[in-house]
């Protein structure tokens, strides 16, 4: 089969690749009809996330129709259309009782790395380094889907794919990020990213009610389309002075909660300031780039909440402690535990509330995946998100 | 000295040398790494210094603790500011050869820091685990540890299962599924009277065999076991079972002892644990929770046969390959 694979720090290759079959009886085999580029294989493809191997197969916002199980795997069957959670969850371990399949301790099978890194590991995810587990990602003709009795759902034929792709990460994404804040009547939430999973978390902040989304970000364009889809305010980061902007807004309060939906690759827009993050990146003495972050925990108010589900790595330096702890602040955070919001939100999709496919800018064929990759990075083109057909 | 002590002492002296010229000289210092030598950059070029003599003072006369060694490493992420200025600035070729020479210190402060602290950095606490045998670990955790006091190996490690006591106590009892998650083991047989027979695998197609009695058995909470004379490795250990707290399913915590008695027996131990015994097993319970929790061993196109340290080390592809 074809799939994208990650060749080197900014480099993919659509190679031939042998076709995935079952490895164990609970897996189950894919045929992809839809897949997406997210932010998160930025930080791949950008060299940003450690082992990351020659050859691994990208991906893991993935959709398609069920074309083998294995005898454990009783509620699919050959010829269902699904959409597949990012993350990889056993369903049977603690974690994933409590509803925190990102967490699942038993889908990584090289949770032994990852502990060295962070403590503790992470569930399995597809197509996202070693340290996740090392699963071929869905950037393909086909996937194989481990524990696929606990993860896909099926979506309905009345939905088209590019309405109900998203609900694989990046819609649960922005709606965990929101849920995050605790909104109640008369808050306001800042967001800081308005790439699709800032869009997301604008419209379920919405959604549950927030009195006022503020969106940042320096493209014009994304900020455009959250305005026009979410009713989000904007501000341009590089127009006006983010806190001050955010102060006059609230009225000296400060917003209640902010989200992060940049990550580990935050752009400042002081170019020496950019240049000291970026520096200390490149030359491995700082792994993730926080400005986003420091900015964040400075401007929510007294008592808020800091929301992070832009994606970290490793460590920041100057973290704002000193603000974070002595004004009560709350920082919530995670990988998406995209199997305890899904059904949730495909309910909201055949009600009408939201219509997902707003998001997509950029159609292209699989095997246009390294132009593609090259064009959303770049921001070129306008480009939001793109899906690619096998 | 230790090497970690000679790698901190150094350090500590690469520091005095750092930090002194930047206090006493820092427009020269700054010109010497290719930044321009304005206001701000003196400003900098002195508040590093100042935190380069602070670590010198901290590492010379604290010697290897980890805290010195990582305030290092963080101290040589400052530097690359200024050098991340001056990038931008002209005078690359000397910047440039500057952050090769603090990225080199950087990566000698992260291996002196790893040694002195088992690759922790301190904010993560890791109070050094004395026997490893009854630190708690988390709902997730597995924890281990090893030792060779004298002419014994012992090799501790815990794991949290989604089980009862009794559940978990009675998988493992059954032995003869041992070797399902433990992959050193080829068999573990009952020859009768309490008696097991176990083959182990050793590298290079040779396998070990002993039999072993079971000298505790208690269901719902341990046991235990020792080999029998004429064993071609002398070794005993126990498996105990608890309750977690509040629903958190059950503790399980294995204890092995392997007698290393030198010559052939000790050499034949050492190949059997590996070079990491600890690791294995840890990885042996990894998977035992795997099989009793999920069924099965968790494999990835990367990990094909499940956990391993071995294989973390020599990942393949996440891709599928002609082989899986
Ligand atoms: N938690 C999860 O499970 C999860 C899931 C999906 C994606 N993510 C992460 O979410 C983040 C966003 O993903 P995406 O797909 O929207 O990516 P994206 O790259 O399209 O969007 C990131 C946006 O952040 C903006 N930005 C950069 N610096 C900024 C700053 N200082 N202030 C404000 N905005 C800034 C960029 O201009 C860009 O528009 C990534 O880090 C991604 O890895 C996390
Ligand atoms: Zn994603
Ligand atoms: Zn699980």
């Amino acid at each position: 089969m074809k799939a994208t694979c990650w060749m080197g720090r900014n480099t993919v290759e659509v190679v031939d690749v042998p076709d995935p079959k079952i490895l164990d009886e609970r897996d189950a085999i894919i045929r992809i009809t839809s897949t997406a580029i997210c932010g998160s294989d930025l930080h791949l493809y950008d060299g940003y996330v450690p082992e990351m191997k020659r050859g691994d197969i990208l991906g893991h916002e993935f959709m398609g129709e069920v074309v083998e199980t294995g005898k454990g795997v009783g509620n699919l069957s050959v010829g269902d259309r699904v959409v597949v959670p990012f993350p990889i969850a056993c369903g049977a371990c603690e974690q994933c009782r409590n509803g925190m399949t990102s967490v699942c301790e038993n889908s990584n099978p090289n949770s032994g790395m990852a502990e060295k890194l962070w403590g503790h590991a992470t569930s399995g995810i597809f197509g996202y380094s070693h340290l996740t587990g090392g699963f071929a990602g869905g950037q393909a003709e086909y996937a194989r889907v481990p524990f696929a009795d606990v993860g896909p759902m099926k979506v309905p034929s009345s939905l088209t794919d590019e309405q109900v792709l998203f609900l694989t990460d990046v819609f649960p994404t922005g709606y965990m990020g929101a849920e995050m804040c605790d909104i109640s009547p008369g808050d306001t939430v800042a967001i800081w990213g308005a790439g699709p999973v800032g869009q997301f978390a604008a419209a379920s902040a919405a959604l549950l009610g927030a009195h006022r989304v503020v969106v940042i970000d320096r493209f014009d364009y994304r900020l455009d389309i959250v305005a026009r889809h979410t009713g989000a305010q904007t501000l341009n980061y590089e127009q006006v002075d983010v806190r001050d902007a955010l102060q006059e807004i609230t009225a000296g309060r400060g917003p209640d909660a902010v989200i992060d939906c940049v990550g580990l690759e935050a752009h400042h827009p002081n170019a020496a300031l950019h240049t000291y993050d970026r520096v200390k990146q490149a030359t491995r003495a700082e792994s993730d780039r926080g400005h986003s972050l420091r900015q964040m925990i400075t401007s929510v108010r007294n008592g808020g909440v800091v929301s992070i589900v832009g994606v970290y790595g490793g460590f920041v330096d100057k973290f704002p402690i000193g603000s974070l702890m002595n004004r009560s602040l709350t920082v919530r955070t995670g990988q998406t535990h995209v199997h305890r919001y899904q059904h949730g939100l495909l309910a909201r999709i055949e009600r009408g509330e939201i219509d997902p496919s707003f998001i997509v800018t950029h159609r292209a064929s699989l095997s246009d995946a390294p132009a593609m990759y090259e064009t959303f990075k770049n921001k070129r083109d306008d480009c939001l998100k793109v899906v690619l057909t096998p | 000295m230790t090497t970690s002590a000679v790698l901190a002492r150094g350090l500590g002296l690469a520091s005095l040398a750092l930090g002194v010229p930047q206090v006493a000289a820092p427009d020269r210092f700054a010109e010497a790494v290719g930044a321009q030598p304005t206001p701000q950059a003196r400003d900098l070029t002195i508040g590093i210094g100042i935190r380069e003599l602070s670590a010198a003072a901290g590492l010379l006369t604290r010697g290897s603790s980890p805290t010195w060694l990582w305030s290092r490493v963080a101290g040589d992420v400052m530097d690359l500011v200024l050098l991340g200025r001056a990038l931008r600035g002209g005078a690359r070729g000397r910047t440039v050869a500057a952050t090769v020479a603090v990225a080199g210190l950087t990566a000698v402060d992260l291996r002196a820091a790893r040694r002195s602290g088992r690759g922790r950095p301190p904010t993560s606490s890791s109070a050094p685990s004395a026997s490893g045998a009854a630190s708690a670990p988390g709902p997730s955790a597995s924890s281990s540890s090893s030792s060779s006091s004298g002419s014994d190996l012992e090799l501790t490690a815990a794991v949290t299962v989604a089980r009862s006591p009794q559940e978990v106590y009675d998988f493992w009892r059954g032995l003869e599924r041992l070797p399902s998650f433990m992959w050193h083991l080829q068999s573990v047989e009952w020859v009768g009277e309490g008696r097991t027979r176990w083959t182990a695998q050793a590298p290079v197609k040779k396998s070990v065999t002993w039999e072993a009695e079971l000298v505790e058995d208690v269901p719902g909470e341990v046991i235990a076991w020792r080999s029998l004379p004429g064993a071609d490795i002398d070794n005993s250990g126990s498996v105990r079972f608890r309750e977690a707290p509040a629903g958190r399913g059950t503790e399980v915590r294995v204890h092995i002892r392997y007698a290393l008695p030198g010559g052939r027996a000790g050499a034949l131990v050492a190949r059997l644990a590996g070079e990491e015994p600890h690791q294995q097993v840890e990885d042996d319970l990894r998977r035992f929770k795997q099989v009793i929790e999920t069924g099965a061993v968790v494999r990835s196109e990367g990990s094909p046969e499940g956990p391993s340290a071995r294989r973390q080390l020599l990942q393949h592809p996440g891709s599928p390959s002609a082989g899986t």
